[in-house]
């Protein structure tokens, strides 16, 4: 599959601060793409910049074999967008929603309809056309917020992070819509923070962090290049302090990395199994009870920790 | 330009959806001209310009006959309806009339005033013109530039007598018809003649007007309150445009439209376009509506809308100079409803500004409304599209100048970024 996107050595700085610290990626037609990363790690500044709201401090990248910023309209039009945040018109029905934005990317008189009646269709709210959007539940918004970036059939949609404060039910459908759009063909940039999105969704991931791509690969490269390890993760009560615990543990023979994540401890090591009693030895010393255990198999939040040394939620 | 129109046309739609707008684009104004209307007995039929028996105290120490030419004048039918003049002897009680708020002013005519103007002999004549004192209340400025104003054409017609008695003089002096010693005798009989015309000449002081071809016009309080009203809260709807832009940065709706395939030019174009067609709707409602409810004649429809236009390019500069200027919503409505009041008082809507300092006069002119009402009030008196072209043309200077400055600094920040 040839490239749709290519992104060479992509920066934006903001005065002194550095957002993107010169990343490049590639993306192959018809596959997801997911960029993992913490808040404020630069995924929604890079996906401005790949479409081209924000321009670029140094740096190019091509979208449909279009420069970024020498073609923008060109880019614009290939591309699907949908933001982060809810972008709608709150006093407009779904359907004047969708019509509005179909004709700003150029549809119109029988397409327009169909389209619209499709996207509402597809997203399930076709009785609720004409409610506005103000009276939808947080999770209807989401759908049209998702549906407006599908109207015109872009060849490459960019996600950004768009299950972010939303109920399982909506995430659920929106996961799958995801796949089921990339079974139709559409290739798929999507950012998130939440590490099983991108593990059920993605053919290949980036991870990001502070501005720059840390790693890249399928989840099975990713992983293999962590080791064979597992993640042990201790759960802890709300009113103690599990730095001691971890002090301790990271003195234990195997331990790779140990780091707190609120009221949990995290443990990379080649095997859990062997040094659960310990562990759990040396929180009965330090009088810290342990609510709850989970064993992991090697994962790309065991990824993460091992390229950054601190947990994705951080 | 397709995509300027949708953009307009859907914020058009928003505006009219929005009820709290609803209230301040129509209802307001509509209300508020209803009730000054009411107030200032502009639908009573009553005076024609809704303000009547203006209490005035008269001290005439000059007993001559300007001074008692003034003092008919002050009685005559003509001006009964308009004023209620009290006669006195006495300046400091008449001043403390005024101080106490019982009357609007007090008119002093000093004693030798007549003397100083027409001398009655040739030993009489003055080096110096004596001047009548008007002792003013500031809080009823209206009233008291009504009383300003009759005293004004009052000295004006004496004026004119006196320069036309003067000129009858000295011609006949010069064509022989009279000598050195019968100048102050033929003065005297010439001043007195045109007495009757001092007396006389109340009848045209009234608030009516004259259009350039002569036609008489009625003078209606409605035609100022209406569009000194419909001008304020045009600066409401400039404003909610101008802040439109910035929620729609917030909510994301802005970025939205920027990588859609249009280019910042068309989407803040859109935006401008709708501000002004938001605006245009807005004018045209309120006068359509003045018109039929309160049967008010706002003068030629072809440089109406031509002055609508103008009008609301000027208003909508504004709100996009309040949007490229500020960064949050809130920072722009705060700013906007300030804006909205301060330039509905200096518009001269509210009382008239012509009493005012100069320099007062020419902050004035930075608000559309100024320009706006002016215009609309001659057209209301029957002036034609020649006759509000200085303000028209000033309207049209005011938005090139202020959308200039805000392309600059939209420039400079970036439209959408954030």
């Amino acid at each position: 599959m040839p490239a749709i996107l290519e992104v060479n050595n992509l920066v934006k700085n903001y005065g002194s601060f550095n957002a993107v610290k010169g990343i490049s990626f590639e993306i192959m037609q018809g596959e997801i793409f997911s960029l993992l990363g913490p808040n404020g790690a630069g995924k929604t500044t890079t996906i401005s910049m790949l479409s081209t709201l924000y321009t670029p401090t140094r740096g190019d990248a091509s979208v449909c074999g279009h420069s970024i910023t020498k073609e923008p309209m060109a880019v614009k039009n290939c591309i699907g967008v949908v933001p982060q945040d809810l972008a709608l018109y709150e006093d407009l029905t779904a359907r004047e929603n969708l019509v509005f934005w179909g004709q700003m990317y150029g549809l119109s008189g029988k397409t327009l309809k169909t389209r619209v009646d499709e996207v509402l269709e597809q997203t399930g709210l076709l009785d609720k056309a004409k409610q506005k959007i103000k009276t939808y539940s947080g999770g209807m918004k989401r759908r049209i917020n998702i549906g407006v970036g599908l109207l015109h059939h872009p060849k490459l949609l960019f996600m950004d992070e768009p299950t972010v404060g939303i109920d399982p039910q909506s995430r659920r459908s929106i996961l799958d819509s995801v796949k089921e759009l990339n079974r139709g063909g559409m290739t798929v940039l999507y950012t998130t923070h939440y590490m099983e999105e991108a593990q059920e969704l993605s053919n290949r991931v980036g991870i990001i962090d502070h501005g720059e791509l840390i790693a890249i690969g399928t989840q099975e490269e990713l992983t293999k290049s962590v080791g064979e390890t597992d993640t042990l993760v201790l759960h802890v009560g709300e009113d103690t302090d599990p730095q001691n615990l971890a002090f301790e543990v990271r003195k234990l023979q195997g331990v790779i990395k140990a780091e707190v994540t609120d009221h949990e401890v995290t443990i990379i090591t080649p095997s859990a199994e062997e040094l659960l009693a310990q562990a759990v030895s040396f929180a009965n010393n330090l009088g810290i009870k342990i609510h709850s255990i989970d064993i992991r198999e090697p994962n790309l939040e065991a990824v993460f920790l091992n390229l950054t040394g601190r947990a994705l939620r951080d | 330009m397709k995509k300027l129109l949708l953009i307009a046309i859907k914020d058009l739609k928003l505006a009219f959806r929005d009820r709290a707008s609803l209230i301040f684009m129509l209802l307001a104004p509509f209300a508020l001209t209803l009730g000054l209307g009411l107030v200032t007995g502009s639908f009573s039929g009553g005076s024609d310009s809704g303000i009547s028996d203006i209490p005035v105290v008269v001290v005439d120490e000059d007993g001559s006959y300007l001074g008692n030419a003034l003092v008919e004048m002050m009685k005559s039918e003509e001006l009964a309806d308009l004023l209620e003049p009290q006669f006195m002897d006495d300046l400091s009680a008449a001043r403390q009339l005024v101080d106490d708020n019982k009357a609007v002013a007090a008119i002093y005519i000093p004693k030798g005033f007549t003397e100083s103007i027409i001398p009655l002999n040739s030993y009489s004549v003055s080096d110096q013109t004596l001047q009548i004192e008007l002792y003013g209340n500031p809080t009823s400025p209206t009233s008291l530039g009504i009383v300003k104003s009759i005293l004004e054409q009052f000295m004006s017609v004496v004026e004119t007598n006196r320069i036309r008695n003067e000129v009858t003089v000295s011609q006949f002096l010069e064509n022989g018809i009279i000598d050195q010693t019968q100048i102050a005798g033929i003065a005297l009989n010439i001043g007195m003649e045109q007495m009757t015309t001092v007396v006389d000449s109340s009848s045209s002081i009234k608030l009516n007007n004259v259009t350039a071809d002569g036609k008489e016009v009625e003078f209606n309080m409605l035609g100022v309150l209406a569009p000194g009203m419909a001008l304020m809260f045009l600066m409401y709807t400039v404003t909610f445009g101008g802040r439109s832009l910035l929620v729609e940065q917030n909510s994301g709706t802005l970025p939205r439209l920027l990588v859609s395939p249009s280019s910042s030019i068309q989407v803040l174009g859109g935006k401008v376009l709708g501000i002004f067609i938001t605006g245009v709707v807005q004018m045209l409602i309120l006068i359509i509506g003045t018109s039929l409810l309160f049967g008010l004649n706002w003068g030629d429809p072809l440089a109406l809308v031509v002055l609508i236009l103008v009008a609301v390019l000027a208003a909508t500069s504004w709100g996009i100079l309040l949007a490229a200027s500020f960064k949050t919503p809130g920072q722009i409505s705060n700013v906007g409803s300030a804006l909205m009041l301060i330039f509905g008082i200096l518009s001269g809507g509210f009382f008239s500004v012509s009493n005012m300092a100069d320099w007062v006069q020419v902050l004035t002119r930075i608000s559309p409304n100024r320009w706006g009402l002016d215009a609309f009030t001659t057209l209301a008196m029957g002036g034609s599209i020649n006759s509000i072209l200085g303000p028209i043309i000033a309207l049209v200077i005011m938005a090139c100048i202020l959308f200039l400055v805000s392309v600059i600094l939209f420039n400079r920040r970036g439209i959408g970024k954030r």
